[in-house]
């Protein structure tokens, strides 16, 4: 059932573009609406009106389904032992590979109705594979996007160009060597062949700009209510991560010695001691800064990266939908350890992610338990809470740091 | 001497002394120090910068094999040595420290010590007098200017790996210096002095762009009209342009790193008020030009050699030469695909995403019309050729693995991946670097009086062609995989393309190998070459002249028809 939501709610989004990211650029916080005015008033194309119509359509057939996943974080915890067994049924391998795990990096949890056990990674996903030539298996719906982009439009079309230009090269040193063709032609101008090589790659062209800038629309859509905002911090040499919204203050993600690594299973100098922790098929945002040079987030098997500059709160998102864990690299020189600094995600069922959440004494449920409880599931109320995590307050790298300290006395 | 267009059979030492005549008593050259070291004569000082490019580039190249020895196999093994030898102190930090430092090193002796010198300094100076039918360069003591800053500018690189960078000796930025890493993430001398370096070549090529545009706009010999210049002086004239434009903004964007590190503003540090990503748009506003200014001599002098080999004029001139202006025009407005990571809106990553496709039409009118001129023409296939040929192929490769780079929302996956260092050394390291050996071939003649040996040019040929494709083309692979650019190690996973990539480098120098005993040989024991060696599809002016070429040519400038 998540995972079906998860997949709906996905193709709501598809047909939302708004350039919110434009207005928190400027600095005045504008909201999204006022985004997507000045959105159809200028950059606005044909295209985007297009897709605008189909939104609406789209999201009145399926706003019920949107509703019921915002509820999703607020109820499930009283569910939580009940439906551990579907998610369960569903990956098999993960959860079956996380009984195995070695405690060597995460203290035991308190028992109680769920623990977390870090996940041993699945071999071929999310990682790279032994003298491997494709891109990482892509589990978030832009990545899926992006690889089709590239491996049916983009990759086809160049790898044409370069063996028309070979060929003709071949061709044209066979049949017109010296000994073929002793005497030279004196052509040296053709017009309409040279309209023809001007018009035909900007032809060409065009055909790739058209999904070219709908996979940047996508990449570019506003976060969604009910995102989970994770607050990511570039060290040297180091990650920090906090969960604004669930009371987790900032903890942080050093990379695992190649003892470590071996010990738990992972890859050396992917492995790290604490990983960034997401429930599977929700949203989420990650607001991402530098805390002393400008540090780059990555992790290709969700298409994701971003840039941590000092002084700048750099948003993204990214959907996971699989369970599993997912590893990147530091992809901005940083300093002497630029290169061990890597990245780890971790996708997990959702009772299993509040379990997490639990563990390390944040509230699953964050803010949006802070309404009583009967209001919780009612999406006016999702609304309500929302304007904490809105891209307006995140401009300044404060107001993130200072949710995790009121989270918790609200929830309890 | 700026009056030598209008007034050279006067200036000529061959017809009797002039009252201005210095050291040209036996009409023919100055003493060796007077001849080198206060040089005048572009030649000469063409030569200068050839040899200076060649040294360059044996250091950065020998850079760039450490680094594939070390990446090799996973895990760290050389580094910590190879920092003991700088300082004897040295620790696992330093080794690290130590990659950084050859990356940044690299980068910056192979763009601004290796292609640059080579190409507009070597055969820029060498070959655009004669070209137009003009005496010299029309400041010929710039020239000289010119020259000595770039070998200043390059030892004070070479210098910084010998003072404190930060966590160790030398600077470790990077060769697009980043702010905060080389304000106050880099202590200590190192970085200012490779910043000081930075100033000098560009201040340098600055100085021999001006040479250059002036040059060409005012020393043309008559009937030398703009539209029958040959598409090198072309691509001479427009590199120029746009070094002319670009490097200002680079030394601005340096010297507000220089102010940062010493004198305590915060151009680039937003707790000051500063934006750390100003620095990479100004950098790339000069960066993306500036790999323009390092392929399009490469353009000109592939577009001689094919004309040369086919016995054929250039397929559609016109186009040749304006697709060169475009290509340097929209050169200047697509910087930011260099930066697309960095946190922008998305109308500016959708512009700069079709701006930077745009660049493919006028690259492609080029392409096509090297093919169309070898089209119906009668191909001879000797070394130059083969480089050229090389040239448009591997160009082509890097062209288009730009154009997927190209798109904003692919890039976020491949931005800073070994897909990124792949795509730039086949368009430099296959596209400039193949033109350089095209033209050292083409003009060696020329320029020595001698003929290299055509067994050992091919032999380099295709040594070299295989090693670069074999060191190159993998690593598109690790970067699709996600292998991200400057580490020194990686997770086992890569450890096979990576020793591919590395037996490729050693294919690679085998074929430089080849080409240093080609030269020495081919000076010593060559052939004597005619004045034009290549028949009947070289018909350039620097042809009509002897091989080599006197001390000053064009006393009678020479009429174009």
């Amino acid at each position: 059932m998540l995972e079906a939501s998860g997949k709906r709610v996905y193709s709501a989004r598809e047909i939302q573009p708004r350039q919110w990211l434009a207005g928190r650029m400027s600095g005045r916080g504008r909201t999204g609406d006022e985004a997507e005015k000045e959105q159809q008033a200028t950059g606005g194309t044909i295209l985007m009106k297009s897709l605008k119509t189909l939104v609406i359509a789209a999201a009145l057939s399926l706003g019920a389904v949107g509703v019921g996943h915002a509820q999703a974080p607020a109820t499930a915890p009283a569910e939580a032992p009940v439906a551990a067994t579907a998610p369960a049924a569903a990956n098999p391998a993960p959860v079956a590979a996380d009984a195995a795990a070695p405690a060597t990096v995460a203290a035991a949890v308190p028992a109680g109705d769920a623990t977390y056990v870090p996940m041993k990674p699945t071999p071929g996903v999310g990682q790279p594979i032994d003298a491997g030539i494709d891109f990482q298996p892509q589990v978030s719906p832009v990545g899926e996007q992006a690889y089709w982009f590239n491996h049916v439009i983009l990759l086809p079309v160049i790898t044409i160009i370069t063996l028309l230009v070979l060929g003709l090269m071949l061709w044209a040193m066979f049949r017109y060597r010296a000994k073929a063709n002793p005497v030279p032609s004196k052509t040296t101008h053709n017009t309409f062949i040279e309209i023809i090589w001007t018009a035909i790659p900007v032809l060409i062209l065009a055909v790739i700009a058209v999904p070219s800038i709908r996979l940047l629309a996508q990449q570019y859509e506003p976060p969604k209510k009910e995102a989970l905002t994770i607050k990511v911090t570039g060290y040297q040499w180091y990650w920090g991560y906090a969960y604004p919204d669930q009371g987790i203050g900032e903890y942080v993600s050093k990379m695992l010695t190649e003892d470590q690594a071996k010990a738990s299973g992972e890859p050396h100098q992917l492995a790290v001691d604490n990983r960034m922790v997401v429930p599977v098929g929700r949203q989420v945002k990650l607001i991402i800064t530098g805390a002393d040079v400008i540090h780059s987030f990555a992790v290709p098997a969700f298409w994701t990266k971003m840039d941590a500059v000092p002084g700048r709160a750099n948003e993204t998102t990214f959907t996971a939908n699989k369970v599993g864990v997912y590893y990147g690299q530091c992809s901005e020189l940083c300093g002497v350890d630029h290169g061990f600094m890597p990245i780890a995600v971790e996708v997990l069922p959702v009772d299993k992610w509040e379990a997490w959440v639990r563990s390390k004494g944040g509230n699953p449920a964050g803010p949006v338990a802070a309404v009583p409880a009967a209001a919780a599931p009612a999406p006016v109320a999702a609304g309500a809470a929302a304007p904490a995590v809105t891209p307006a307050a995140t401009t300044t790298e404060a107001a993130p740091a200072a949710a995790p300290a009121a989270a918790p006395v609200a929830t309890n | 001497m700026t009056d030598i267009a209008a007034t050279a059979p006067a200036h000529g030492p061959a017809h009797g002394h002039t009252d201005h005549a210095h050291d040209d008593h036996d009409h023919d050259t100055p003493g060796f120090f007077v001849r080198w070291f206060m040089s005048t004569n572009h030649k000469d000082i063409g030569t200068l910068y050839l040899i200076f490019a060649i040294i360059a580039g044996i250091v950065g190249g020998v850079i760039s094999g450490l680094m594939r020895w070390e990446l090799a196999e996973p895990g760290i093994q050389y580094l910590t040595g190879w920092a003991q030898f700088f300082d004897p102190a040295a620790g696992e930090v330093q080794g690290k420290h130590f990659w950084n430092v050859m990356i940044t090193a690299h980068g910056l002796i192979m763009v601004f010590f290796m292609v640059m010198p080579a190409m507009i300094g070597g055969f820029g100076n060498w070959f655009v007098p004669l070209m137009i039918g003009a005496p010299d360069m029309a400041f010929p003591r710039m020239n000289n200017v010119s020259f000595w800053l770039t070998a200043v500018a390059f030892i004070m690189l070479v210098g910084s790996m010998f003072v404190p960078g930060g966590s160790g000796l030398g600077a470790g930025t990077g060769w697009t210096v980043y702010a905060p890493l080389s304000t106050s993430g880099s202590v200590g001398p190192a970085v200012d002095m490779a910043i000081f370096s930075l100033h000098l070549a560009g201040a340098a090529s600055i100085l021999g762009a001006i040479n250059f545009i002036t040059t060409i706009f005012n020393m043309r010999a008559p009937g030398m009209t703009i539209h029958k210049m040959p598409l090198f002086v072309w691509s001479v004239l427009v590199t120029a342009f746009l070094l002319l434009l670009a490097l200002p903004v680079l030394a601005a964007a340096i010297t507000m790193l220089l102010t940062d590190r010493n004198f305590g503003t915060t151009f680039y540090d937003a707790a000051g008020g500063g934006d750390p990503v100003l620095y990479q748009h100004l950098f790339w506003f000069f960066g993306h030009p500036e790999v323009y200014i390092m392929i399009l001599p490469g353009f000109g002098i592939v577009s001689q050699i094919i004309s040369t080999f086919s016995k054929k004029p250039v397929f559609g001139y016109l186009g040749m030469a304006y697709a060169m202006v475009a290509i340097g025009v929209v050169g200047f407005i697509v910087w930011a695909h260099h930066m697309f990571t960095v946190g922008m809106s998305v109308n500016l990553k959708m512009y700069f995403t079709a701006a930077t496709m745009v660049i493919a039409v006028p690259t492609g009118i080029k392409i096509f019309s090297w093919i169309a001129t070898m089209w119906g023409g009668s191909m001879t296939f000797k070394t130059p050729m083969m480089w050229s040929l090389g040239f448009i192929f591997m160009f082509t490769v890097g062209g288009v693995t730009g154009v997927v780079l190209a798109n904003g929302g692919v890039d976020t996956n491949l931005h800073d991946t070994y897909y990124v260092v792949a795509h730039f050394h086949y368009v430099l390291s296959l596209g400039a670097v193949f033109s350089l050996f095209a033209g050292f071939y083409y003009w060696f003649p020329k320029m020595s009086g001698r003929m290299y040996n055509e067994f050992l040019g091919q032999l380099h040929f295709w040594i070299f062609f295989i090693g670069v494709n074999v060191l190159f083309f993998p690593q598109h692979f690790l970067g699709q995989q996600g292998m991200p650019r400057r580490y020194p190690d990686y997770p086992e996973a890569y450890a096979f393309w990576h020793l591919i990539s590395s037996y490729g480098y050693v294919i690679m120098a085998v074929g430089v190998l080849i080409f240093f005993v080609n030269i020495l040989y081919s000076l010593v024991a060559g052939k004597r070459a005619a004045d034009n060696p290549w028949g009947e599809g070289a018909t350039t002016l620097e042809w009509t002249l002897s091989s080599p070429p006197p001390f000053h040519q064009f006393n009678e400038l020479p009429r174009i028809a």
